[in-house]
C-alpha cells in the first residue's frame, strides 16, 4: 500500500472537517462583534484595525461606524490610558495592542493606571477593559516581537489574564473578558493561529467560558501536565507519545492565569503525585515557576517526584533559524520532563 | 543657584504688602448679580484651597500626617480658575500636587482631609492618600502620583463623552514637568486627531522638583507645543483667576462645541517646596525670592484688593467669607481625626470589582 496516499485519502475528509471549524481569528471576530451588538457601550481601538491587517476585525467598522472602531496612533501608552480613562468614565474599551511586545512601551499605564485605579481610589473607579496581544513567537521574529510577558502582568495585582489555547475558549474567554467588570489581558498564542488553534464551532448562541476555570483536555493517573497557551497543546503530544509506553497523562489546559484555578490543579496533581507545567514564557519568575511553587506549598505531602518546567530558555529570541527553534518547549522536551518527573 | 521661574509674568507693580495694581475696569464675567456670585465662589474655593493647606502644615508640624504632602500654595487661581469654567458632571484628573484640584472642582472637604490622614471615611477609604485624592461625585477621576501618567486618563474620558454622544469635557491638570513625558505627546496628538472635548490645562510653576524648567524644556511656553498637536495654545497668568477662568471657559465651550482639545497655560508660582518639609541640600532658589512672591503675587491678596475695588466685596465681606471657609476646613480636620483607620482586611479589597476578585 502506498502510505502517501493513504494519507491523502485520510486528509481530504479532515481538511473538511477543518473548514467547518471555527479558527483563532474568526473567534476573536465573532466574540467582538457578538460584543458590540449586544453592548453599545464596548468600543474597539487598535493600529491597522480598519484595514484588518491582523486578520480579526472584518466587517467591524462597516457594522459599528467610526466613533465605535478606531485605528489607533503608534502610541502604545495613550492606548492603554486612554482606554483606562474611558472605562473610568461608561465606556468598555477592547485594545488591539497587536504584537505582544508592545506592552513594554505602555507599562506604567497597565501598572499605575489600569491594575490600580479602582484600588487607589477606594473602589470608586471600575474598568472594564480589554487588552489583546499576540504571543508572536516562533516565527524568525526576532527579539522585539517575539515576547510571552504573561508572567510580568502576574505579578501586577489587579489584573485579569487570559491565554486561550483553542479557538472556541478564546472565542467564550473574550465574550466574558469584555462582560467583566475588570482589566483583562488576553494573550493569544500565534502558533494556534492556524490549524493547531482550531476547534469545533460552539453550539451555543451565546458561548461564555468562564474565566478562572481550567479545562482537563485528556484525563490520566500517571502524571499531571498543566499547559499554558501551545504549552496545552504541546502536552496533548506528549501525552499521546507517552500513552504508547504505558504512560497515562492528565492534560489541564489552564486557560486563565489570573485567577487561577488552583483547585483543579491541585486536585489532579494531588491524584497522580507527579506534575510538569509546560509554558511558553521565559523560565526565571515564569507563570510555571509559580505554578510550581504553589503546589509545593500546598500539596507537598502528596508530591512522589520533582516538578518539572519545560519553558523557553533564560536567553532573548535570537532571529537565524538556525537558532530559534531550540529554546522554546516542545513535544520531545515535553515527554522527556515527563520521564524525569516520573524517575524514569 | 538662584534664579526666577522661565517667564513668569511680572509682580504687579505696588507697595510690598500693599495693594497691588488691579484691572482698573470690570471684567465681562463678573458683570451682574451671577458675576458677583461667581467672583464670590472663586474667592471662596481659593479660601478652601488655601486655608486647606495650612491645616495641612499645622498636622505636618504635629507629626500627625502619615506621609509627605505637595502644597497647592501659591497655585490656587489656576486650579480654582479652571475649575470653575466646567461643571460638577465634567471630568478632571490631576497630579501629585492634589489637594487644591478635589477642593476646586467642588468636592467636601471633610472626605479629602479624612484621606489624607488615612482614615476609612477618605475619599478613597485610606487607601490611596494625599497624592492620589480622587472624589468621582465632582468628576474627579483621580489623582496621579507618577507625573504625566493620568494625562491619558483624562482624554480617555474625553473620548468616552465624545462616544456617547455627550457635552461634557474633560480638565486635564498637568506640570510644566509632565510636558516633557512621552505621554503628554501622545495623548494630545490622539486628543487632537480626535477632536476630543479635553482641556489641557498646564500649572507651570517653573520647577519640577529643583530643576528649572529653562533647564529642562526646550521651548520657553508649554503652550506653544499645542501647535504640534493641532490646538490652540494660550499663556494666561496663573495668578489672576478671572484671567484663568476666562480662558479656560473658552477651552472648555470649544470642547462642547466638538471642535476639540485646548492648551491652557497658566505661569503660576509655588509657594512652599516641592514636597512641604522637604530638605534639600543643594539651595536651587532665592528665600528672599520666594518671600517677595509672597507679597507680591498671593493669587488670593491680588483678587482681594480687586474685588474691593470693583465693589465686589468689602472688607467685612472677605473676612466673614475667610471666617466661614476656615469653620469648614476646621470641621474637616475634626471629622478626619476623630474618624476610624480603615479595618486591615481593608489592605485586600478593591483589588478587583466585586464578585470577581482573583
Amino acid at each position: 500500500m502506498n502510505t502517501t496516499d493513504t494519507r491523502r485519502a485520510s486528509e481530504r475528509p479532515a481538511a473538511r472537517e477543518r473548514a467547518k471549524q471555527l479558527g483563532f481569528l474568526q473567534a476573536i471576530n465573532q466574540a467582538q462583534t457578538e460584543e458590540m451588538a449586544r453592548d453599545e457601550r464596548v468600543i474597539l481601538m487598535g493600529q491597522d484595525l480598519r484595514a484588518n491587517v491582523f486578520g480579526a476585525a472584518a466587517g467591524v467598522l462597516e457594522r459599528f461606524g467610526p466613533s465605535r472602531v478606531r485605528d489607533l496612533p503608534l502610541s502604545e501608552a495613550a492606548s492603554v490610558g486612554v482606554a483606562a480613562g474611558a472605562a473610568m468614565a461608561g465606556l468598555r474599551p477592547i485594545i488591539d495592542l497587536t504584537v505582544a511586545s508592545f506592552v513594554f512601551g505602555a507599562m506604567d499605564q497597565f501598572v499605575s493606571q489600569l491594575a490600580k485605579a479602582r484600588y487607589m481610589f477606594g473602589g470608586q473607579a471600575t474598568l472594564p477593559v480589554v487588552i489583546r496581544a499576540a504571543l508572536y513567537y516562533h516565527g524568525g521574529t526576532a527579539g522585539h516581537h517575539a515576547d510571552r510577558p504573561y508572567p510580568m502582568f502576574m505579578n501586577v495585582p489587579g489584573l485579569k489574564i487570559i491565554v486561550p489555547s483553542t479557538a472556541p475558549d478564546l472565542k467564550g474567554l473574550l465574550k466574558s473578558a469584555i462582560r467583566d467588570d475588570n482589566p483583562v489581558l488576553c494573550f493569544e498564542d500565534a502558533n494556534l493561529w492556524g490549524r493547531k488553534g482550531r476547534g469545533p464551532i460552539p453550539e451555543a448562541e451565546d458561548h461564555l467560558v468562564p474565566l478562572g476555570v481550567a479545562a482537563v483536555r485528556r484525563p490520566g493517573t500517571d502524571v499531571t501536565i498543566v499547559g499554558i497557551g501551545q504549552g496545552a497543546y504541546l502536552g496533548m503530544e506528549a501525552a499521546t507519545a507517552l500513552a504508547a509506553e504505558g504512560i497515562d497523562v492528565e492534560v489541564i489546559d489552564l486557560r486563565t492565569l489570573v485567577p487561577m484555578d488552583w483547585p483543579t490543579i491541585y486536585e489532579s496533581v494531588s491524584r497522580t503525585g507527579h506534575c510538569v507545567v509546560v509554558d511558553p514564557a521565559t523560565r526565571t519568575c515564569s507563570a510555571a515557576s509559580e505554578i510550581a511553587a504553589r503546589i509545593v506549598e500546598d500539596c507537598f505531602g502528596d508530591l512522589r517526584g520533582p516538578i518539572v518546567r519545560v519553558t523557553t530558555d533564560d536567553t532573548h529570541v535570537p532571529f537565524s533559524p538556525a537558532l530559534e527553534k531550540q529554546i522554546y518547549p516542545n513535544t520531545q522536551k515535553v515527554v522527556a520532563a515527563v520521564r524525569r518527573a516520573l524517575g524514569r | 543657584m538662584t534664579g526666577s521661574p522661565a517667564r513668569q509674568p511680572a509682580a504687579p507693580e505696588g507697595p510690598p504688602g500693599g495693594t497691588p495694581a488691579v484691572a482698573e475696569t470690570l471684567p465681562n464675567s463678573l458683570i451682574g448679580p451671577d458675576g458677583r456670585e461667581l467672583a464670590v465662589e472663586m474667592m471662596r474655593r481659593m479660601l478652601r484651597v488655601r486655608l486647606f493647606e495650612e491645616a495641612t502644615m499645622t498636622l505636618f508640624h504635629a507629626g500627625e500626617l502619615p506621609a509627605m504632602v505637595h502644597l497647592s500654595t501659591g497655585q490656587e487661581a489656576a486650579v480654582v480658575g479652571a475649575c470653575l469654567a466646567t461643571r460638577t458632571t465634567d471630568y478632571m484628573t490631576g497630579n501629585h500636587r492634589s489637594h487644591g484640584h478635589p477642593i476646586a472642582k467642588g468636592a467636601d472637604l471633610r472626605g479629602l482631609m479624612a484621606e489624607l490622614l488615612g482614615k476609612a471615611t477618605g475619599v478613597c477609604g485610606g487607601k490611596g492618600g494625599s497624592m492620589h485624592l480622587a472624589d468621582f461625585g465632582v468628576g474627579s477621576l483621580g489623582e496621579s502620583g507618577i507625573v504625566g501618567s493620568a494625562i491619558p486618563v483624562a482624554t480617555g474620558a474625553g473620548l468616552a463623552a465624545q462616544v456617547r454622544g455627550s457635552d461634557q469635557v474633560a480638565l486635564c491638570f498637568f506640570g510644566d514637568g509632565a510636558a516633557n513625558e512621552g505621554v503628554f505627546h501622545e495623548s494630545a496628538n490622539m486628543a487632537g486627531v480626535w477632536r476630543l472635548p479635553v482641556v489641557f490645562f498646564c500649572e507651570n510653576n517653573g520647577y519640577a522638583v529643583s530643576a528649572q524648567m529653562t533647564e529642562l524644556t526646550a521651548v520657553p511656553d508649554i503652550a506653544m507645543r499645542a501647535a504640534g498637536y493641532g490646538m490652540p495654545g494660550v499663556v494666561v497668568d496663573g495668578q489672576d483667576v478671572v484671567a484663568v477662568y476666562e480662558a479656560t471657559v473658552e477651552a472648555v465651550a470649544r470642547a462642547r462645541r466638538g471642535e476639540g482639545p485646548s492648551l491652557v497655560e497658566a505661569k503660576t508660582y509655588r509657594f512652599h517646596e516641592h514636597a512641604y518639609g522637604l530638605s534639600v541640600p543643594q539651595p536651587y532658589r532665592d528665600q528672599a525670592m520666594v518671600d517677595e512672591w509672597h507679597r507680591t503675587v498671593d493669587p488670593l491678596a491680588l483678587f482681594a484688593a480687586r474685588l474691593t475695588a470693583w465693589g465686589l466685596a468689602d472688607d467685612d465681606e472677605l473676612a466673614a467669607l475667610r471666617a466661614q471657609v476656615q469653620k469648614e476646613v476646621d470641621d474637616a480636620v475634626r471629622f478626619a481625626k476623630e474618624s476610624p483607620y480603615p479595618e486591615p482586611e481593608a489592605a485586600y479589597t478593591d483589588v478587583y470589582a466585586p464578585g470577581s476578585e482573583a
